[in-house]
């Protein structure tokens, strides 16, 4: 039984693409670390419209420079993205990301600073994104299939509570989801060292269980280059330890069980590239937090399934980021933090599938317009993965 | 009220799930994957959201959890006992 099925419908916003998104941003997004102050000046002009600083695009190179391009375009093209005013230090790069974005046919468009300085850029950056303001504000929600939601999950500051409560309660959830042909996501690869052979085997067929492999090898590789005892207090994390987590193998087997008990791996992605059919994709990424919430909004997820134990405070610019949590010490002293309490799994008090229930009508509420724990209190996380030295 | 929470009847360590587990606190124990209740007693002060030993285990025993390894044990535990990064090792990294 669940509170869902292939007739559920939500409220969302119609892109030009055919997309369904659940928020209705208007975003100025700069190309690199010196267009921050810029992209902000316009945020601060302009009601409605939102700056996403972060610190990178200069001097990036190769793999790691297609990522930055990837991560931002992507990111742009997210249908909770209404229309974008890209800015950037010179044309080139800017108008890159502009016709990448452009390609989902919405309003889109950029503005270098050089030859121009801060002043000139933010006047005219500042027009374009009053027009787009106005224009989305008449944007109308409208009923969509369910099956329109791509729905992303990563965990953070996980404690044994994430793994026997809040991560199972995801796991049912995706299981609700999976069969009405949702587009579902997990990721974080180290954490999966001591479970890949779990995920490995929960692949739908032998060419998805090679990618799954390869990208698993692959960031092993790294570690290995660069191994430390317990990779210095990052897996597990001084917080997870603090929270009762005692191994890396203990960590990826609560970690797993977000992929719930039914669902089939159907398909791998590198970072921040788009699933091309529905089904629970891989995505090979970072287990940090805010980088892999980031990840995912480029990937082109609209909503986030984020289950905590020791009480992470995430958001993300661009997707609204459901907060779960069985620990009752953390819904007790941080429940501002907290969407969906399901500390009654471990009491017994409610079942596991009452439990996936909770959530699902949290997320149709979200998708429907109400907004988050994070959104309320302003969270607007957006970390860039690098993936070596600037050149 | 359940004390701790365990996947697999398997399993070697459980998670405590209440706060203000003493030494000496008698523990009910739920077994989720068969609902079936255990009882053990705790010998430590065990914070909430970490384990407790479920049977005697000497270094270099396999430490189950989920009913799969979890890592190897560095130094001998005892039923009741706290199970955490003092006794319990990855065989990872």
């Amino acid at each position: 039984m669940s509170i869902i099925s292939k007739d559920t419908t939500f409220l969302g916003y119609r892109r030009e693409n055919g997309r369904v998104g659940v928020r209705n941003h208007v975003i100025v997004l700069p190309l690199d670390d010196l267009s921050n102050t810029a992209a902000e000046a316009v945020a601060h002009n302009i009601k409605g419209v939102m700056a996403i600083p972060h610190p990178y695009g200069r001097l990036q190179f190769g793999a790691d420079l297609e990522l930055h391009f990837r991560t931002l375009i992507g990111a742009g093209s997210n249908p909770n993205v209404a229309a974008v005013v890209v800015i950037g230090i010179e044309d080139g790069w800017t108008q890159k990301v502009v016709e990448g974005i452009k390609l989902t046919g919405k309003p889109v468009v950029g503005y270098g600073i050089e030859l121009h300085g801060d002043h000139d850029t933010i006047m005219r950056a500042s027009k374009a994104a009053r027009e787009y303001v106005q224009w989305a504000s008449e944007k109308q929600r409208v009923e969509c299939p369910i099956s329109d939601l791509w729905i992303s999950t990563k965990c953070g500051e996980s404690d044994t509570t994430s793994g026997c409560g809040a991560n199972p309660t995801v796991g049912n959830a995706f299981d609700k989801l999976h069969p009405l042909g949702n587009y579902l996501c997990f990721g974080e690869t180290t954490e999966l060292t001591g479970g890949e052979h779990i995920v490995a085997a929960r692949c739908a067929n032998d060419d998805v269980r090679k990618k799954f492999q390869f990208m698993f090898d692959r960031y092993q590789d790294v570690i290995n280059r660069h191994k430390t005892s317990d990779l210095s207090d990052s897996q597990p994390t001084k917080g997870n330890i603090a929270g009762g987590l005692t191994t890396i193998e203990e960590k990826a087997l609560g970690n797993i069980q977000k992929i719930g008990k039914l669902c089939t791996v159907d398909g791998v992605i590198d970072k921040a590239e788009t699933p091309t059919h529905p089904g629970l994709w891989f995505m090979d990424s970072s287990s940090a937090a805010a980088e892999m919430v980031t990840l995912c909004a480029a990937s082109g997820y609209a909503v986030h399934f984020f289950p905590t134990g020791q009480g992470n405070v995430i958001g993300n610019a661009i997707v609204p980021v459901i907060k779960i949590c069985a620990n009752p010490r953390t819904v007790r002293t941080m429940s501002e933090h907290i969407d969906v309490d399901t500390t009654g799994l471990l009491q017994r008090e409610i079942s596991l599938d009452q439990a996936g229930d909770k959530l699902l009508e949290c997320m149709l509420r979200t998708a429907n317009g109400r907004l988050t724990a994070a959104e309320a209190l302003g969270h607007r996380e957006f970390v860039l993965t690098r993936l070596y030295e600037s050149a | 009220m359940i004390h701790f929470v365990l996947h697999d009847a398997k399993d070697t360590v459980a998670v405590v799930v209440v706060e203000g587990v003493k030494a000496g606190t008698s523990m009910t124990g739920w077994i989720m994957d068969e609902d079936r209740m255990i009882d053990v007693a705790a010998l430590q002060d065990i914070p909430i959201g970490h384990k407790v030993a479920l049977k005697n285990m000497a270094i270099g025993d396999t430490v189950w959890k989920y009913g799969i390894d979890m890592g190897k044990v560095v130094a001998p535990i005892v039923t009741g006992q706290h199970a955490h990064v003092h006794n319990i090792k990855t065989k990872r990294w």
